[in-house]
Formats: structure tokens, C-alpha cells, sequence
């Protein structure tokens, strides 16, 4: 009988009062791929640190390959044979692919022959584990995918075989992602060990050979991958049943009240983001719009939000947006009936040291309603924040508590909520569920549906193809600044809406 | 979770800082072979107990709340605003030619018009770094800290070119018409038989400072504007989402905080030296920030700090005065109060956070 490749025995540690990892214990056998799931905040990511030197655990004993070994910092990992790709890739843009794989590897003062030597090495991964990467391509010209796996051929160089991937899949398209399993697959055969961490459940069942599940700092649970499923997964991660799917009648669309005609947005770079997109929104209708992060979505919800320049022309409601200049901000967006909810609520949906009460008026705090006289009227704005927070759910529910100390999804209820009460004719919503755990991403989801059965507008844009499909009536598909194609998404499958998210069109294809 | 309760950050950790500096201070008085207990004793007597040390420490504290206040104001909106020293000298300007070429009937008419005529010219004198930070992106550091430059010899050369009576010898304006004079606190406060403050330059001006304080606090927490030029401060991203306008509130941040630096000058021109003089700032504009980041940018936090300051003047100047300590070392006391409380605050402030965290796993 092998010793497991890395085993851990009793982990705990505590940030001040909060547990983050109590008593965990898990197993992991050589040859296989560990998936580790759970909520944000259930402490994966504090789990993957301590494996990897970054953190000290209070209590517990952690072995690898049989051996008891102190892990006390990221050197003492690697040298374990320990391997880790983080989520925001750490590689120096203006490298190339060979001078960042030497980085922090390399031997003796000249670089000359550690990169001979590097590139020998390289080409030798690649036969191996069809990990194919320019040797010599700057890491800023290559596609995300490809920066990956150089993060990958960065811990092989490294002489790891126990390798952590964290929410490795985040910023890949359907297809990259494809490719990433089939090297983890590959990987696997040649006797690697990977763990995954992620909270998408679909990939934990599509390459895992065993998983464990975390929640509040606790290991729930860990199964063999091919006795369980998404439903039982998921009731693990959040301690109670969870409808996956969103429950929604057919949209009943009615008149058109956003259009879009030949956007274009170039940014300050003097690249063109947005390339002449076209696209109209009814009432009572959900238009998704899925693509690849980067490719002109977050500039489209910039343009339509107020705070991003660009041509063309946007009605809403039949009359003309301006778009640059005096009338084009957030405030006169909001005039107009547009509600934004952004996608990225940490920079800018929220001020993050502001309480959640100020936060509920943000955007809007210029609304008569809330003043009184020359000043505001923050009683006012208190009482009634405590009011949405109560039916948002939002936990916990102390208006006065600082948004920064919620998590994510009660982040995020605070923005949708704020966003919603203001009964709008059109919400925008990027990532409505980015960092959400999975209990809220029900809650918010419902709402969405149950904002559009009011026979309001809702543009959707995800980078998460599950959401788009479940929620959106029609879908979109943007790449490169362009839009690719509509689909109903009745009749489209992953497959068709991932090759028009990487650019090919059914017609070119 | 906070780190740590609220009254430790804006109580302890100050305190902490303000005894270490005492301390090395302590232990630099000792090295040149004085006694450091006598000399604070001096310092507390001379600026504490007696009301015309109150006098000189209130009067000190004055200037110091004004260019702190400015500061404070500009930091909210996450600038750092260190022209002070410039646009207070504006101010001075703003007073003099209000005092000189308006006729006031009486004081409290001219105290008027001499604040809107110093705040004018200082938030004039932020106005151009502003617009410069707001549309092309100059650092304001960069810009306020040259303006300080320009402000000095363009008060040199308004002085002696301009103001300077016909025959005088001093780079100074006229003396101001006897209307102008502002009570001072012995005027105030005195009794036939008891005179307070005397000798002492306190003035009425030490009221509009606190009301500044008052006004500056409404201004930050309880207004529209306020609450954008704390959203601005904490994400620019953010304000832009919220149909804030970067350039809008980088201005108006900016000419508040020029505004409030201005009005240091009725203190020292038309409370002190009822004239213009040359360097009447005396540095003020840069203890404002040191009494900024110790006040934790808080109106009332800079009062105290202002205080503080004022007493450390006061008393630096006594020890000049009384002992054998020159007055070099004063200005080394003041630095290390200033390291300690502004620059070397994390290293108070990490520990001590540790302690809490540590205290409250103890009752969990």
C-alpha cells in the first residue's frame, strides 16, 4: 500500500476570533485529482496557504508522501514538491515565458546558462505533457489559457508533483478549459497528484477521483467523486437543499426599451474595445450576454453606466443618451431609469469603508428624498437601510456595520438591493454572482426573474455560460469587441455559445 | 471585524505615540546634560499655568487648527495637500488688502470680510494645483509644495514693491486702520481687577477656528458634499460609478482646504501683527499636517492635536527663554512628536492590534 502523496491531520487555525480551518483532515493518494469544494469564506483558500507555506496552522501535523514535514514558507513547499498555480497568475508581463520559469530558480548569477538550461528542460515538459508555450513569446502577448499553463510548466520546472490549482478555470473559456483538464488528465496519468480547488460543481464531477467539501472552516465531507452528485455536493456546501436551477416562466417581452446602435468605445490606450456592437432590450426579457472576461463587456456596462466614452447611439425609452460629455454620467443614467448593478462591487458598487447604511443610499444620495435641508438626511437613510437589509436578507443585518466586513454575497444583496428598490425600466448587472455563495446566488437570481416578470429590462452580463443559460431569454455572445451571434437558449447548447465565445462563428467554422 | 475598538485608534494609539516621543525626548535632553523633568515642568508651566501662557499655546493653536483643518479636508478626498504654508501666505495678502482698502466701521464687520478675503486668495492659491491634478494629472504634492515657492516670493515682491509704506525700511505693509483691531483675550476676558492673558496674542480669532471645526465636521459627515469627497477618497472607481465627478470634487476638496489654510493669516496679520509681515506663516502650514494625520483627520482630533502643538511652541519657546537648551532642540522635540505620531504610527498601531485580537481570543 502507497502512502498517501500528502495528508493532513487535524489542520486548525484562527484569524483573531474567526476559524478558518478547524480539524481538517484529508488523504490524498499519488495519480489522482483531489477536488476541494466550498463556499467562499469556508476556508479552502486558507487550507491552500498553509500547504504552501503562506500561513502557519495552530494545531496539526501535515505529511507528505509519508514524511512529517514543516512547511514554514514557500521555499520549504517547493522543495516538499509542492506546486501551486493562484488564481491571479503571478508572472511578470514583460517576460518572456523562458525568464519567467527561471525566476526565483535560477542558478548562480548568470542567466545564460539557466536559461539554456530552462529551455531544454521546457522543451522536454512539453513532449510529456502536451504543455505547448512559446519558449521565447512575451507572457503579455499570449491568451490567458497560455499564461496558465506557464504557471503550470513554472511548479513542474520546479520538480512538483503534488500540484494546487486554484479556481483555475475562472478566467478560461469553455474550450481553454477543455485543454486544462486534458493536461490535469494527462498530468494524472504520469503519476502527478493535483489538487482542485473551485466552487464549480460541474468540474468536480467531470475530473475528480475524490472530493472533499468545506463549510465555515469545517470539512463536511469527503466522497468518492463517482458515488455522489451536484444536488448532494451542494447540499454539503451549504448545509441545506439548493435548487441549482432557476425557476422561471417564459419571458413575455414587450416594447423595446433599450437600443444600442454601432457602439464603439476606444480606451485610453487608444485600443478599440467595443467595435460597432448593436443590440435592443425589451421589457419584461432577460438578454444575456456571455463571453470570455476582457472581451468589451465591462465597457459595454461602463458606456451604458455613464462613466465610460464612447460613439454611437443609445435610446432608452425612445429618447437619445448622450455619450460623451457634459450629460453623460452616472447621475443622469439613473435619471433616465437605468439601474447598474457593477461588476466588480469591491471597486466600484460599494465603498467598501463606508457603512452598509451609506452604501444603500450610493449613487442615489443625491435624491431629494434623502436630504433634509442643507444636509443629508441620515436617520432617515439608517431606518430605511435596516428595512431593505431585513428583506434582502442581508446578514448580518447591522446597517452600520462597514460594507468590507460583509462576505460576498451579502456584499452583493447590498448592491442588488439598493439597485432593485429603485424600481428602474432597465437594471444592468455584470456578474450578479462572482464570489456569491451558492445560498445567495439562488436569492439573487430570483430576484432578477421576479424584476423582469414586472415587466422590467435586465442586461446580464456573465462570464459564468451556466448563469447566461439559465437566466437569460435571449443570449448574446460577445468576442473581441464584436457580437457573434444571438441565440434563443432554448435551442443553443454550451458547445455552440463556447465556440462563438472564442470567436468562430457557425458560418466560419 | 475591526481590528481594534474604535476608541483605541483615535485615543490609545496618539497617546502612545505622544509618551515614546516624550521619552526619547526625555532621553535627548539628558544626553546634552540637562534635567528633562525641570525642562517639561518649564514647558508646562510656561504654557499652562498661568493664563498668558494659555494665551501664547491658544494663539498657536489657532493657526494650527486652521492649516490642520486643511489638510484634514484634502486627505478626505485622499490629497495631500501640503501647500498650506502657500496659500496661508495668500491669506495674509487677502486680509491686508481687506483691512487696508475697505473701510470697516468695526471689527466684527472686518473679521468678516477679512476671512472672505483670505480664504478667496488661499482656495485661488489651491485653485491651480487642483485644476492641474484634475485634468492632467499633476500630483498635487508636487504642485502645492512649488506653489509654497511661488507664494513666498510673490509675497516678498508684493511687499516691498507694493505695500511697503513710502520710507519704511521693513518689508511690511502699513500698519491697519484702528477699526480692524481685533479684541484679543485679555480684552475679553479681563476684569478691572483681574488682568488675564496678558501680553498674550489669543485672539477672537481662536472662536472662528473652533466654529471652522464645527463647520468642517458638518461639512465631511452630515452633507451631500461630504459624502462625495469621502466616496472619492476611498475609490475613485467607485465615485465614478456613483456619477461623482473626479474633477468636480478634486476642485472643490481643494479650494475648501485652500480656503481653510487662508484663514490661519486673521489670526497672525489681523489678530497679531495688525500688519502684513514677511514669513508670518512660521511653518504652520506644515505642522497643519502633522496635525492632520494625528488628529486622524477629524475635526475634533485636530483641535486637540492642535492644541497640543501650540503647547509644544509655547513651551519650546519657554525652555529657549529659561534654560540652556537651545532652541534647536525644540524643533528636534517637535520632529519626534511628529515621527511618532504621524509617520511611525503603524508601528504603534501594529502591536497594539495584535494585543486586542489576542484579548478578545482570551474571552471567545
Amino acid at each position: 500500500m502507497t502512502a498517501p502523496a500528502i495528508e493532513l491531520k487535524g489542520i486548525s487555525k484562527a484569524f483573531g476570533p474567526v476559524q478558518a480551518n478547524k480539524d481538517i483532515s484529508i488523504s490524498v493518494m499519488p495519480g489522482t485529482i483531489h477536488g476541494i469544494i466550498g463556499e467562499n469564506g469556508a476556508g479552502k483558500s486558507t487550507l491552500m496557504s498553509i500547504l504552501y507555506g503562506f500561513y502557519k496552522a495552530d494545531k496539526g501535523e501535515i505529511f507528505i508522501k509519508g514524511q512529517k514535514t514543516q512547511i514554514p514558507d514557500s521555499q520549504a513547499a517547493i522543495a516538499a514538491g509542492i506546486g501551486m498555480v493562484f488564481q491571479h497568475f503571478k508572472l511578470v508581463e514583460n517576460f518572456t515565458v523562458l525568464e519567467n520559469i527561471i525566476l526565483g530558480a535560477e542558478d548562480g548569477g548568470l542567466l545564460r546558462p539557466s536559461l539554456a538550461k530552462a529551455r531544454k528542460e521546457l522543451a522536454h515538459l512539453a513532449k510529456e505533457y502536451e504543455l505547448n508555450v512559446d519558449p521565447d513569446a512575451m507572457i503579455e502577448n499570449l491568451s490567458v489559457g497560455h499564461q496558465q499553463r506557464v504557471e503550470i510548466l513554472k511548479a513542474l520546472y520546479r520538480q512538483a508533483d503534488i500540484l494546487i490549482l486554484d479556481e483555475p478555470t475562472g478566467v478560461l473559456t469553455p474550450a481553454e478549459a477543455d485543454q486544462l483538464f486534458r493536461i490535469l488528465d494527462r498530468l494524472r496519468e504520469e503519476g502527478k497528484t493535483i489538487i482542485l480547488i473551485t466552487h464549480k460543481l460541474r468540474e468536480i464531477m467531470d475530473i475528480t477521483d475524490s472530493v472533499s467539501v468545506m463549510r465555515r472552516g469545517q470539512m463536511t465531507d469527503t466522497v468518492k467523486t463517482s458515488e455522489t452528485s451536484p444536488e448532494h455536493l451542494a447540499e454539503l456546501m451549504v448545509g441545506r437543499k439548493v435548487l441549482l436551477r432557476v425557476d422561471k416562466k417564459p419571458a413575455t417581452p414587450g416594447d423595446t426599451v433599450l437600443e444600442v446602435r454601432n457602439l464603439r468605445v476606444t480606451d485610453d490606450k487608444g485600443v478599440e474595445r467595443v467595435k460597432g456592437i448593436d443590440l435592443t432590450v425589451r421589457r419584461g426579457e432577460i438578454l444575456g450576454i456571455a463571453g470570455v472576461a476582457g472581451n468589451g463587456q465591462s465597457e459595454l456596462l461602463e458606456v451604458l453606466g455613464g462613466y465610460m466614452n464612447a460613439t454611437g447611439d443609445i435610446t432608452m425609452n425612445g429618447a437619445t443618451l448622450p455619450l460623451i460629455g457634459k450629460g453623460a454620467h452616472g447621475k443622469s443614467r439613473r435619471a433616465a431609469g437605468i439601474a447598474h448593478v457593477p461588476e466588480d462591487r469591491q471597486r466600484e458598487g460599494l465603498i467598501m469603508e463606508y457603512a452598509a447604511w451609506e452604501n444603500s443610499v450610493f449613487g442615489y444620495h443625491h435624491d431629494p428624498a434623502y436630504q433634509n435641508g442643507l444636509l443629508m438626511d441620515n436617520a432617515g437613510i439608517l431606518a430605511k437601510a435596516q428595512e431593505q437589509m431585513d428583506r434582502f436578507d442581508v446578514r448580518p443585518p447591522h446597517p452600520r456595520l462597514a460594507a468590507k466586513n460583509f462576505s460576498g454575497g451579502n456584499q452583493q444583496k447590498i448592491v442588488v438591493a439598493r439597485e432593485i428598490e429603485r424600481n428602474p425600466d432597465l437594471l444592468l448587472i455584470g456578474q450578479p454572482t462572482r464570489g456569491v455563495d451558492i445560498g445567495a446566488i439562488e436569492f439573487i437570481h430570483q430576484q432578477i426573474v421576479n424584476l423582469r416578470d414586472q415587466g422590467k429590462a435586465i442586461l446580464l452580463v456573465s462570464v459564468e455560460l451556466d448563469e447566461i443559460m439559465s437566466l437569460s431569454d435571449r443570449i448574446a455572445v460577445m468576442f473581441d469587441g464584436q457580437i457573434m451571434g444571438e441565440r434563443d437558449p432554448a435551442q443553443t447548447d454550451e458547445k455552440e455559445l463556447g465556440l462563438l465565445m472564442a470567436g468562430m462563428n457557425g458560418e466560419a467554422a | 471585524m475591526e481590528k481594534m475598538p474604535h476608541w483605541a485608534d483615535i485615543v490609545l494609539i496618539p497617546l502612545i505615540s505622544l509618551v515614546l516621543s516624550a521619552l526619547l525626548s526625555a532621553l535627548v535632553i539628558l544626553a546634552i546634560g540637562e534635567n528633562p523633568w525641570t525642562a517639561f515642568k518649564l514647558m508646562v508651566d510656561g504654557a499652562l499655568m498661568r493664563s498668558s501662557g494659555w494665551g501664547y499655546t491658544l494663539y498657536y493653536a489657532t493657526n494650527f487648527i486652521f492649516t490642520g483643518l486643511a489638510v484634514s479636508v484634502a486627505f478626505h478626498a485622499r490629497m495631500f495637500n501640503i501647500g498650506g504654508e502657500g496659500q496661508a501666505m495668500l491669506g495674509g495678502l487677502g486680509v491686508a488688502l481687506a483691512c487696508l482698502y475697505i473701510p470697516w466701521p468695526h471689527w466684527s464687520l472686518a473679521i468678516l470680510g477679512a476671512s472672505a478675503g483670505a480664504a478667496i486668495f488661499g482656495a485661488f492659491w489651491a485653485l491651480i494645483p487642483a485644476y492641474l491634478q484634475a485634468k492632467r494629472g499633476s500630483h498635487v504634492v508636487i504642485t502645492t509644495i512649488m506653489f509654497n515657492f511661488i507664494a513666498a516670493a510673490l509675497l516678498n515682491y508684493v511687499l516691498v514693491s507694493l505695500l511697503r509704506p513710502r520710507g519704511s525700511m521693513d518689508p511690511a505693509s502699513a500698519k491697519f486702520p484702528e477699526a480692524t483691531h481685533l479684541p484679543t483675550f485679555r480684552d475679553m476676558f479681563s476684569t478691572a481687577d483681574n488682568i488675564l492673558f496678558r501680553g498674550a496674542p489669543a485672539n477672537v480669532s481662536f472662536f472662528i477656528a473652533l466654529a471652522a471645526c464645527v463647520l468642517v465636521w458638518f461639512l465631511i459627515w452630515r452633507t451631500k458634499l461630504g459624502y462625495e469627497i469621502r466616496a472619492f477618497g476611498h475609490s475613485e472607481s467607485g465615485a465614478k460609478y456613483a456619477g461623482i465627478s473626479p474633477v468636480r470634487i478634486t476642485v472643490i476638496s481643494m479650494l475648501i482646504s485652500g480656503a481653510l489654510a487662508g484663514m490661519m493669516a486673521i489670526n497672525t496679520t489681523m489678530g497679531e501683527s495688525e500688519r502684513l509681515v514677511l514669513n508670518f506663516t512660521e511653518g504652520a502650514g506644515f505642522i497643519g499636517i502633522a496635525v492632520a494625520l494625528m488628529g486622524r483627520s477629524h475635526p475634533f482630533g485636530v483641535f486637540l492635536a492642535a492644541i497640543l502643538f501650540g503647547f509644544l511652541y509655547q513651551g519650546g519657546a519657554e525652555l529657549a527663554l529659561w534654560t540652556d537648551i537651545p532652541r534647536e532642540l525644540i524643533v528636534v522635540i517637535q520632529a519626534l512628536v511628529i515621527l511618532f505620531t504621524g509617520a511611525l504610527d503603524n508601528m504603534v498601531r501594529m502591536p497594539l492590534e495584535k494585543m486586542f485580537l489576542a484579548l478578545r481570543k482570551g474571552d471567545a
